[in-house]
């Protein structure tokens, strides 16, 4: 997807600090890139400068933060989190209910604080997620109000993926690497300077506050040339069309053989940007007197995904394995019309155990057609 | 004929008007929502469920078993087996819970006149389905025979004793109950709920089942009823999975690419044939 050349405007190297100070000058809380713990997060930005020359290496249960010998702002890939943390919150209270002395329960709804954030540096792949996660938390008729209110405030810069990791794969799920659609403002980090455009009014009124000169079209040409070279690049691929492959191989040898490996940590669903599963809790008062009810991030490898009065249908990793890959990559169809993974190759880098669900598709896919008999366990 | 539910939000305030022990471990409660403009104005379809919260604890989805004429009170007949059941079978007639719904797609009762209706149940399967017997009785004129098979795994477990008994003296209408172990002075069947489709008389041309029980007994029992010549498009079940938003948001109700709360809990045979009972989903 070539970049728009009309309306690109170019904003060299030293000016993106006053983008960033811009955004701060108009309400926006600013969230950018910060090494921490030894991975690139997102995190609230106290000054308008960003760190330069970031770069991390990722490999299937490998992240090590690196330096790029070019001191670009944007040469890494992702880090463990997505835009995901800011609109569909971890941990966040729904409602809550007193009780007075006569044991009447008052209900009331728990709203967060609408904040205006910038996110600084989004990439193609975590666009993508958000739109799937717009269409659950948003769906027509039933919005979570918790999800929209953060949503509505969110200010989008995008950024180009020039530098692919060894775990990405989004040229092939369609997504990247460069930003096409769902942003404010996107950028393409060239050597001295980005080419940028804007995708909303509230975009384009930041990028006019700034006074840049168009883009060259040789400008926006290497930016083009970029993208092309980053999807290229790419070593890892996941095949479209796989819902019906996959749900017609619920009884292949490879689920045993990933349910070997697998230790049902979490770690791909937490840091996938799509994956939305939640369960409720309620947290009473310690004086009895009210109770809090409040949603967190839920697995489904978690021993209580499938909890049902005294049994549990995922009883095994090999189910709980199964259902997390059909579902992502098979069922999210019904439910979506696409399939659940945008390529971002978190759940590869972040395995404890360097599981690489592009591996396992093809292993489940290509390496054998054969169907193993029914293992007969508690199936009718 | 259902109005909108009360969504994800905080629950209605409702009280207990009424609790009866059914079973050792099984009890209805009997609700009627703290605010009356609500309790007035609420609607549900027999299959629908709601979300019942206990004050701290927590909530559970539980099928609506009262009749939907009666607008007096919403009843919900519950099996003490986790954390929020177990309380709530310590309440008592003015207590207060939280309450949300209802949620989901119930019965197909609108489509089905003329038919004989079977209904087929296990264990305490029968409360998402004695809805429907209310509201077949109400409307006897547009059915035709009314065939109740409920089957428990223990004799004791059966509820609903005297209704049983009440139905079986109606016109028109059949009575099967089987108990895998019986018990003394036990009057029906020892055995599976299969064995008793040879008595059932319907005529299987222009029947619709419903189903509601173990995946592998509705499964046994779809076979049978389609070698008998039911037509697919006729019969129907109530799924149940792990719920906690009850408006398809959460994930745990997945069942293939269906969110059980929403899409369900009732389905065609033919939207779960491919997963029913296959162990995982």
């Amino acid at each position: 997807m070539p970049i728009p050349t009309e309306d690109a405007r170019f904003l060299p190297a030293d000016q993106l600090t006053s983008l960033v100070a811009g955004l701060m000058a108009i309400g926006y809380r600013c969230i950018g890139p910060a090494v921490e713990q030894g991975a690139i997060v997102m995190r609230p930005l106290d000054t308008p400068a960003l760190p330069r020359g970031l770069q991390a290496e990722q490999q299937p249960g490998s992240y090590r933060v690196g330096r790029d010998p070019h001191d670009r702002y944007f040469a890494w890939a992702n880090g463990p989190q997505a835009i995901k943390p800011l609109t569909f919150a971890p941990q966040e209270a729904m409602w809550r209910v007193e009780r007075n002395a006569a044991g009447t329960l008052q209900f009331a709804a728990v709203l967060p604080p609408a904040e205006r954030l910038a996110v600084i540096g989004v990439r193609a792949c975590d666009l993508a997620a958000l739109a799937l996660q717009d269409a659950h938390f948003l769906r027509e008729g039933r919005r979570d109000t918790h999800y929209a209110r953060r949503r509505e405030q969110l200010f989008l810069v995008a950024v180009q993926c020039a530098v692919p990791a060894a775990t990405c794969f989004c040229a092939s799920t369609g997504d990247g690497p460069t930003p096409t659609s769902g942003f404010d403002l996107a950028l393409a980090e060239l050597a001295d300077g980005f080419v940028a455009t804007a995708g909303s009014d509230a975009g384009r009124a930041v990028l006019a506050t700034l006074g840049l000169a168009p883009a060259t079209s040789q400008q926006c040409e290497a930016a083009r040339q970029q993208g092309v070279a980053a999807a290229s690049a790419q070593t890892r691929r996941m095949p479209g069309g796989l819902r019906e492959t996959l749900m017609s191989r619920l009884e292949h040898p490879r689920w045993d053989d990933v349910a070997a490996r697998c230790l049902a940590c979490g770690n791909c669903t937490a840091v996938c940007p799509t994956c939305f599963c939640h369960a409720e809790a309620d947290a009473p008062a310690l004086d009895g007197r009210s109770s809090e009810h409040a949603r967190n991030w839920d697995s489904c490898f978690g021993e209580s995904h499938g909890h049902l009065h005294g049994t549990n249908v995922r009883p095994d990793i090999r189910t709980r394995y199964r259902q997390w890959l059909t579902h992502k990559l098979a069922t999210w169809h019904d439910q979506f019309g696409r399939s659940g993974c945008v390529g971002c190759g978190r759940c590869i880098a972040w395995c404890p155990v360097g599981i690489d669900l592009t591996e396992e598709v093809a292993a489940l896919t290509g390496g054998s057609d054969q169907r193993a008999p029914e293992s007969g366990k508690g199936a009718a | 004929m259902t109005h909108e539910p009360i969504d994800a939000g905080p629950p209605h305030a409702a009280t207990v008007v009424a609790r009866t022990q059914e079973s050792p471990s099984i009890f209805t409660l009997r609700l009627r929502l703290d605010d009356p403009a609500a309790q007035a104005a609420y609607r549900f379809a027999p299959g629908q469920f709601n979300m019942l919260y206990l004050y701290g604890v927590g909530e559970v989805p539980i099928s609506i078993m009262s009749d939907p004429e009666d607008r007096d009170g919403i009843g919900h007949t519950i099996r003490a087996v986790g954390r929020v059941t177990q309380g709530l079978a310590a309440l008592e007639a003015g207590d207060r819970v939280g309450l949300r719904g209802p949620f989901g797609r119930g019965w197909p009762l609108q489509e089905v006149g003329g038919c004989d209706v079977v209904l087929v149940t296990g264990g305490l399967g029968c409360a998402p389905v004695v809805s429907v017997i209310h509201y077949v009785l109400r409307r006897r004129e547009r059915f035709g025979k009314l065939v109740i098979v409920q089957g428990v795994k223990h004799a004791e477990d059966l509820i609903w004793r005297e209704q049983y008994d009440r139905w079986a003296k109606l016109p028109d209408t059949q009575v099967l109950v089987a108990a895998s172990q019986g018990g003394a002075l036990w009057p029906w069947h020892v055995g599976r709920v299969t064995d008793l489709f040879e008595l059932a008389q319907f005529n299987p041309a222009r029947a619709v089942a419903m189903m509601c029980g173990p995946e592998g007994m509705m499964r046994a029992a779809a076979d049978s009823l389609l070698a008998r010549g039911l037509p697919a498009p006729h019969l129907y079940l109530s799924m149940e999975r792990n719920m906690q938003c009850a408006v398809g948001r959460c994930g745990h109700c997945q069942f293939g690419g269906a969110f059980v709360c929403r899409d369900g809990p009732v389905f065609g045979w033919d939207e779960v044939k491919g997963l029913l009972a296959h162990r995982g989903y």
